[in-house]
């Protein structure tokens, strides 16, 4: 429970201070927070081994923190710089650590689902019990790769757990312009695989990816799971929502997936105050320290633009 | 030596690399039962059943990326893609998956995926199962190209592909399965990225790929009787092309004549003659002359009036002979 919260508050944290530096100017390109969404990473990857698989979308800075990415790599890579995971070449949509089973996020909306759906495959034809699971939003299940994946994986009986996290906006459309029905999980009998939904609870989240988990490692195919939670600060850093009304906005902040938490664990006595202002204040020191490393690795030189293009 | 037909000596291949290597399996539609809608696959199923011969729903997507995952997990996947117009459906799996993937992710990958496709006319199978899709590929960064004109080359090629720790988009050609040509009974392979002279000349050099290499040899010969020498070269790997050889020979001719069955324009013949005339442009005597396909979808009924064939390449090799810089 306390490592829950504590990685909660990790990702919450990292993601706060990235958009900081995002805004100072620091970090080029895109950015995309996942702030309101941090119970799905850590309620999913708590059920997953360093050689279990993962792949996420461009909004997935979550999920490679509560998976065990090396902060100081992670934010040299959005800082572009040569030590970062990706060689300072991809950036925030492109963090990877192939050691700790974290595929890489995708740039492409889609683009993954089928990647990781490889990996599940590669499980089985090993015979191994390894797991892989791809994470995407309501957006990303209208793409045709979502269709071709769950498709495939019920047909050959894949270990992959497919999660939906249905924030309901896709990029900068509310979801009754893009589907027509309210649950994304309603889809997985359309290709003979159980469909569960969520809500954004850490504990729920758990329990229902416990359950996938299991089933897949046994040799019992996919699962599809749909986390019904809200987006907080629009599409990319910068959006500013002008498509959603401020009350929307305003009540999708009041639900916290973290808050609640907090409150169940200082009710159940698992934390006191006092312990809560310890964590944060080890956050705060793992984060200024993985920023400072950032800052100061060298950017890559341009003789390095061709480097292991090809092997 | 044995004679063999050009859709087995891509069998052997497969069969052979799949001997070798447990890591590589077949993938794609049809494939297995089937043993592919060509016969490419014929009897792996029965030799090495569904693990490693695996039919897929109709999904060229889905199962392409799949492949990709797969192979960033270890293993070799050799993807089938039915026709290779149907590539288009998996644009995103080769373009922005298979090709940048290793790139991408700080070299912590390595993508050994091979994914073979038939191309070309010959069928008279219409706009949307005979199209030559090569320049496509060959203009991104991360992935090989190879084309094979002979069952000779497309063995060799096809095993050195499936070794290969890139990607490598393998283009066959429709009209070829059922060429017969003579290989060796022990195992070889044919490096990429090196160019194949498949006849020496002195007057003129013809670069050609897949079937516009067969071509080029019947006007080659044809050629000889009017004491016109032309050497034929045939690239294989087109990405990245071998340049030593083709300069080379253009060292020696001063003339050149580049040929593919893919539409002229932005074909990569304009990338070859691009480069000659960049790099070594003091050695060419005449233009470069290029020989493709109108700028026009394949055509039905007019299929052999579309496809450039033996006496188009005759006609250019005469320009270029003819015309002096």
């Amino acid at each position: 429970m306390v490592v829950f919260y504590r990685q909660m508050m990790m990702i919450r944290r990292t993601e706060e201070k990235l958009m900081d530096v995002f805004s100072a100017g620091e970090i080029p390109g895109f950015l995309h927070v996942s702030i309101g969404q941090e119970a799905a990473p850590v309620g999913i990857c708590a059920h997953l081994r360093d050689d279990d698989y993962i792949g996420t979308t461009h909004r997935g800075h979550g999920y490679a923190i509560a998976k065990g990415i090396d902060l100081k790599r992670a934010m040299a890579e959005l800082f572009g710089r040569k030590q970062g995971y990706c060689m300072g070449r991809s950036g925030s949509m492109h963090l990877a650590d192939l050691g700790k089973g974290i595929m890489g996020a995708n740039g492409i909306v889609g683009g993954g689902i089928p990647v990781v759906t490889g990996a599940g495959f590669a499980a089985k034809y090993n015979g191994t019990d390894q797991v892989a699971v791809a994470t995407f939003g309501d957006g990303t299940a209208n793409q045709g790769t979502f269709h071709e994946s769950l498709n495939i994986a019920a047909v050959m009986n894949l270990p992959v757990i497919y999660l939906c996290e249905n924030n309901g906006w896709a990029e900068f459309s509310p979801r009754p312009t893009h589907a027509k029905i309210e649950n994304i999980a309603d889809r997985a009998a359309a290709y003979g695989m159980p469909g569960t939904i969520v809500a954004n609870d850490v504990l729920e989240i758990y329990e229902a990816v416990g359950t996938a988990v299991a089933r897949a490692r046994m040799g019992g195919g996919p699962t599809l799971i749909e986390i019904k939670c809200d987006r907080w600060y629009g599409h990319y850093v910068g959006d500013a929502q002008k498509y959603r009304g401020k009350d929307k906005i305003e009540a999708a902040m009041a639900k916290d997936c973290i808050r609640d938490f907090e409150c169940l664990l200082l009710k159940e006595k698992v934390l006191r105050k006092h312990d809560l202002d310890k964590i944060e204040a080890e956050i705060k020191s793992v984060l200024e320290e993985a920023v400072d490393f950032a800052r100061k690795c060298p950017f890559p030189d341009p003789s390095e633009m061709m480097e292991g293009l090809y092997v | 030596m044995k004679d063999i037909r050009y859709i087995s000596a891509i069998k052997e291949a497969l069969e052979e690399e799949m001997e070798r290597d447990e890591k590589v399996f077949l993938i794609g539609e049809d494939v297995g039962r089937a043993g592919g809608s060509f016969g490419a696959s014929r009897g792996l199923f029965e030799k090495f059943g569904p693990k490693r011969v695996v039919d897929t729903p109709i999904s060229e997507a889905g199962f392409t990326s799949l492949a990709a995952g797969a192979a960033s997990c270890g293993l070799r996947p050799v993807v089938e893609i039915m026709f290779m117009d149907f590539i288009t459906c998996a644009m995103d799996s080769i373009v922005n998956q298979i090709a940048k993937m290793r790139y991408m992710f700080g070299n912590q990958y390595t993508m050994p995926v091979v994914v073979r496709m038939p191309e070309g006319a010959g069928l008279n199978a219409g706009p949307q199962h005979s199209q030559c899709l090569e320049a496509w590929f060959a203009h991104v960064p991360g992935l090989k190209v190879v084309m094979a004109a002979t069952p000779y080359d497309v063995k060799g090629l096809l095993k050195s592909s499936i070794r290969d720790d890139n990607p490598v988009i393998f283009i066959e050609n429709k009209t070829l399965y059922a060429m017969k040509g003579r290989i060796p009974e022990e195992e070889y392979l044919i490096p990429l990225g090196k160019a194949d002279v498949k006849r020496e000349g002195r007057d003129v050099t013809v670069v050609g790929v897949s079937r516009m290499v067969n071509e080029s040899l019947r006007a080659a010969e044809a050629l000889e009787g009017e004491g016109i020498s032309v050497e034929v070269i045939d690239l294989m790997t087109i990405q990245p092309w071998d340049k030593e050889t083709v300069f080379h020979s253009v060292g020696k001719t001063h003339r050149l004549v580049v040929v593919h069955e893919a539409v002229k324009q932005f074909g990569i013949g304009a990338e070859i003659s691009a480069a000659v005339t960049e790099e070594i442009f003091d050695e060419l005597d005449a233009p470069i002359i290029r020989v493709g396909a109108p700028f026009a979808p394949i055509h039905y009924s007019l299929e052999k009036a579309y496809v450039p064939n033996a006496e188009d390449v005759t006609r250019a090799i005469k320009t270029a002979i003819e015309q002096n810089l």
